[in-house]
């Protein structure tokens, strides 16, 4: 090894790209620091510092790199990262993401009374290290990116430690995570171990990079092993996203951790590995068109099926959005089925986007409704819309636009994928989907019904019914927050025009 | 671009607007909140009136008009223009709308505000969707429109009402879809380079290279089952009685009067001259179909004691006509459907105000607990036997002119010739329904229930602000049945194409009669 080579590998490395994850990550040590030293109103203070931070993250982002829909991908740390527009759309929807999750946490750990500074730091850790995942392209650097997040996950499900659901779904979420990265590591080794086999055509010596890894498939389609390891991977991955037949853990976890960390989970776990699995198709796995999409139909029928009937039957409202994005991600797996023949980038990505405003509109309102965490019955929001319409506001927009009622936002995202589906003549998947849909209206619109309708009760002067006070504890900040939340997906539903030239 | 044509984006906006200035206002600033009511519901007739009385027949289509949303790399722009088949029913939902939001604002609901934004919202979609030139934009309409009334029947809807309201949702979210679906698959499937929702290039580009055969008869029975349902077409329509008798009164009047009528003018407009096999292939089972709604629902219609509920089920029975209508595949029968929907949507209307007077006065829905009205409310019983006589369709209503040519269409069409034998047996039902509901309810001894409320003397005939909104009603339904040329030139046009001494050069023939004049010839007729 002389020093030449290192000088070389050395000028790859661009750290100015990944800036912004470096500042979260430092932020997510420093607010450690910041306990020691604050004092008084600890807890607000290092939501302030954390959440002023994060914006400013947003900011800076915005201004300073690429969404515009190019075709310019660069590479740096000896091709382990890559940087193009689509990678820097993913970042900031992790940003965004892990500034709603830092305020629905204001809520959640005033309510709770528990310590507040674990937490900001975990989700700065989380969201960084899903940042560079999105970007890797290079099996090391995603795995390692991967069990960083997947650490703090394992935590942050048990960060309700007076909760014994809290302790279970974490317990829960440690096993069946940890046996998925198990699975997922072994198809990695399998991979590496195929390609970097010298009496293969076309080996390499860096088999673990895409580029590489896409050359090796490409000359080597029919090998057992390495359907098998690409089949792994993304097994492995269909545990992040929570497909069928990887679900089973999502309706126990969702219920036990907290509901920000739920919502964490929902949106920017499966975002990230909705992001992972689209680059790893149509990049070095797009040669696999025949294997992968009877496997990934199968997953998509499936999950939208046993997602949308399974939640019907539930009453606790987490179990509830923990089922239906099973469903979601079976919908999304319809996008990532056709892209194999077509580009679904932006559809994946708006309808993603369209999945985090709803999302966080109903956790939202969720978290400033629960008196007991895990407990949330759908009877719990009976009269919400009545007794604060702001909330319920909030929450019928969201839940609107989760089911895809025109003209939320949701609409076109679903709209969108049809017609990409249909356009690639899926048109079992898009059955299965219209079906979906249509049983999805039954609990979406089941708990809308239990929010706004008029209820009939029998008199009964024993039990009289208490109008619940909802209002306490939401602040300034959170109402324009959920509002801004809300009325981003109408205005998305209306007007796409500012999604022009950046994505699509 | 005129000056006049921005009416049209106006009429979809203004009410919307309205509606969220109400949900914002105090409670207490009646005014304010009334004012807007008026500007709300009154814009759109107002621009609906204008329009009409602004429209070239020598053009196809007027008042274009385009916006782009941000989905022009997708082929979808707002496109909004009125034609000869939308023009009559946009100037319908104008009128019933206004006469929906009057008799709304004296309902004295609860929570009034939020169910006038309700029934505005109902009415910026519906004004909408007559004006979608696109064809996203007109099914996105439909369920701007549609929401509102799910949540009102939940709301305001009595005991039962949110079983109702989620089954309407979920029947219709189907039905919505399944159209969805077929809409994209014409989309997909065009062959155009540019994909385009656009209905004109759609049309021009389609009747140059019609889809395969097969692909055509499956896309049109999509569509079928989707605007089926929407529609209430025979074996797809036990939503609606339920849904009608459980909603509030304006929510009924605007969705059985104007909302319904999207399917049919969907099938009429648009699908037909895009799919002109498919057309041919299903008509004589959407004729089938047609007779369900008029034999099986008017027989259904006879034996109901809940007048609400036999309103509602007369409604669903009309649609039969219509569809019997596009069924006989030539001019006549098609202009008589429409012309029958723009009666329809009057009478249906002035039907459910009128029903809910009667509730007010009797308390009850029950015919059996009723009797003897007349003598205490004569206006009341007048209005409501003129409704009735439109319902059944006799001359000097626009209905009349509708179920009139329909029969004369389906007499013209050989093949489905007999089913004029059934289609005229259920004049004699509607007569038979009808003039029954008028002697339980206003002749005939009183019940002892209503003795006693008319002995409080508190029974009172109808109050001003009840009867201002049935007679705009009244006086439109007399209008075109004593003038139908007034609504019938505009759809002449779009149905029998330009004539020839019209035609300047390179003008462009209005899809649907294109379609008919094909139909036609194929027919021998």
């Amino acid at each position: 090894m002389n020093i030449q080579f290192l000088k070389e590998l050395a000028a790859t490395n661009q750290w100015h790209w990944i800036l912004p994850e470096i500042i979260l990550a430092l932020l997510g040590v420093s607010v450690l620091l910041m306990d020691l030293f604050f004092r008084g109103d600890k807890d607000k203070k290092i939501a302030i510092v954390s959440i002023g931070a994060q914006f400013l993250v947003l900011f800076y982002f915005i201004n300073n790199f690429s969404f515009m829909n190019s075709p310019d991908t660069v590479y740096a740390f000896s091709d382990m990262l890559k940087q193009n527009a689509f990678g820097n759309w993913c970042r900031v929807f992790f940003i965004i993401c892990s500034i709603l999750v830092s305020s629905l946490g204001v809520l959640y750990l005033k309510k709770n009374k528990l310590p507040s500074t674990e937490f900001y730091s975990l989700v700065l850790i989380a969201t960084a290290s899903l940042m560079i995942m999105v970007q890797s392209s290079h099996f090391l650097l995603l795995f390692i990116t991967l069990e960083t997040a997947t650490v703090a996950f394992y935590v942050l499900i048990s960060y309700g430690r007076n909760s014994s659901l809290s302790l279970e779904a974490g317990l829960k979420y440690l096993i069946l995570g940890g046996t998925s990265s198990a699975i997922l590591m072994l198809g990695i080794v399998l991979l590496y171990g195929v390609a970097g086999n010298p009496s293969m055509t076309g080996y390499s010596t860096d088999s673990m990079n895409f580029k590489e890894l896409g050359h090796f498939i490409s000359l080597n389609q029919g090998s057992t092993l390495l359907i098998v390891g690409v089949l792994l991977v993304i097994a492995g991955f269909c545990f992040k996203i929570a497909v069928v037949p990887f679900q089973i853990w999502v309706p126990d976890v969702y219920q036990g951790a907290p509901t920000p960390i739920a919502a964490f989970l929902g949106v920017a776990s499966k975002a990230s590995g909705f992001f992972v699995l689209i680059n790893l198709l149509t990049g070095p796995f797009v040669h696999l068109k025949e294997i992968l999409v009877p496997f990934l139909s199968v997953i998509a029928i499936g999950s939208i099926l046993f997602g949308n009937i399974a939640a019907v039957t539930q009453r606790n409202v987490k179990r509830l959005m923990g089922l239906s994005g099973v469903a979601h991600a079976g919908y999304l797996m319809i996008g990532l089925v056709a892209s194999f023949s077509v580009e679904t980038h932006y559809i994946i990505y708006f309808y993603l986007l369209t999945y985090l405003l709803a999302s966080f509109s109903v956790f939202g309102v969720m978290c400033s409704v629960s008196e007991l965490d895990a407990r949330q019955e759908l009877e719990d929001y009976e009269d919400l819309a009545k007794s604060n319409t702001f909330l319920g506001f909030i929450l019928i927009v969201g839940l609107g636009s989760l089911a895809g009622i025109p003209p939320l936002a949701g609409f076109i995202a679903k709209l969108l994928l049809f017609i990409t589906a249909i356009k690639v003549k899926l048109y079992l998947l898009v059955t299965v989907a219209v079906i979906g849909v249509v049983i999805s209206i039954y609990y979406y619109f089941g708990w809308i019904r239990e929010a706004t309708f008029r209820i009939f009760r029998i008199e009964d002067k024993n039990n009289k019914h208490v109008s619940k006070d909802y209002e306490s504890g939401l602040s300034a900040y959170h109402k324009v927050l959920f509002g801004f939340v809300a009325i981003l997906s109408i205005v998305f539903g209306l007007f796409q025009t500012v999604f022009r030239g950046f994505i699509w | 671009m005129k000056n006049v044509d921005l009416l049209l984006p106006l009429s979809i906006i203004i009410p919307a607007l309205a509606g969220i200035f109400i949900l914002l206002s105090k409670k207490e600033s009646q005014g304010f909140w009334k004012s807007f009511t008026y500007i709300g519901f009154g814009f759109p007739l107002f621009s609906a009136i204008v329009l009409y009385s602004q429209f070239d027949e020598t053009i196809h289509y007027n008042f274009k008009m385009k916006f782009l949303t941000g989905l022009e790399d997708f082929g979808i722009t707002l496109h909004l223009g009125l034609n000869g088949i939308s023009m009559p029913l946009f100037l319908m939902a104008g009128i019933v709308g206004f006469a929906s939001g009057i008799y709304a604002l004296q309902a004295k609901a609860e929570r009034i505000r939020l169910y006038l934004f309700l029934l505005l919202i109902m009415q910026s979609g519906l004004m909408g969707v007559f004006s979608s030139i696109d064809i996203f934009f007109f099914y996105f309409f439909h369920e701007f429109a549609l929401i509102p009334t799910f949540v009102m029947i939940g709301i305001w809807g009595g005991v039962g009402s949110r079983s109702t309201a989620m089954e309407m949702a979920i029947y219709l979210t189907l039905g919505a879809l399944a159209s969805l679906v077929g809409l994209l698959v014409i989309y997909t499937n065009s062959g155009m380079i540019n994909h385009s929702f656009d209905f004109i290039a759609l049309s021009h580009h389609l009747s140059n290279t019609p889809l395969e055969t097969v692909l055509q008869q499956n896309i049109y029975g999509i569509l079928l089952f989707g605007f089926g349902i929407l529609v209430s077409l025979f074996p797809f329509h036990s939503w609606a009685p339920k849904s009608y008798s459980a909603a509030p009164t304006a929510a009924a009047m605007l969705h059985a009067g104007v909302l319904k009528k999207f399917g049919l003018y969907g099938i009429i407009q648009l699908i037909s001259p895009l799919l002109t096999e498919g057309a041919a292939h299903w008509a004589t089972i959407l004729g089938w179909l047609a007779l369900g709604n008029i034999v099986v629902i008017g027989l259904a219609t006879i034996s109901q004691t809940d007048l609400k509920q036999m309103v509602s089920y007369s409604s669903v029975m009309h649609m039969g006509y219509a569809f019997l209508g596009i069924a006989s595949l030539n001019s006549i029968g098609t202009g008589g459907a429409v012309m029958l929907m723009f009666g329809h949507g009057l009478s249906v209307a002035l039907l459910f105000l009128l029903t809910t007077c009667i509730y007010h006065r009797t308390d009850t829905f029950d015919m059996a607990d009723m009797g003897g009205l007349a003598s205490k409310a004569p206006v009341l019983s007048a209005f409501f036997i003129t409704a009735t006589m439109a319902g059944i369709g006799l001359p000097g209503f626009a209905n009349f002119w509708g179920e009139f040519a329909v029969f004369i269409g389906i007499w013209g069409n050989e093949s489905i010739q007999w089913m004029l034998y059934p289609a005229a047996l259920g004049i004699v039902i509607s007569a038979i329904y009808g003039l029954r509901a008028v002697a339980k309810v206003f002749y005939g001894q009183p019940s002892v229930n209503f003795q006693k409320h008319m002995e409080a003397n508190t029974v009172r005939d109808l109050t001003t602000s009840e009867k201002i909104p049935a007679l705009i009603l009244i006086f439109s339904l007399l209008l075109a049945g004593f003038y139908p040329g007034f609504v019938s030139n505009l759809i002449n046009r779009d149905i029998d194409g330009f004539k020839p001494d019209t035609i300047v050069e390179g003008i462009e023939q209005p899809a649907t009669s294109v379609y008919l004049s094909h139909m036609e010839s194929k027919n021998g007729q």
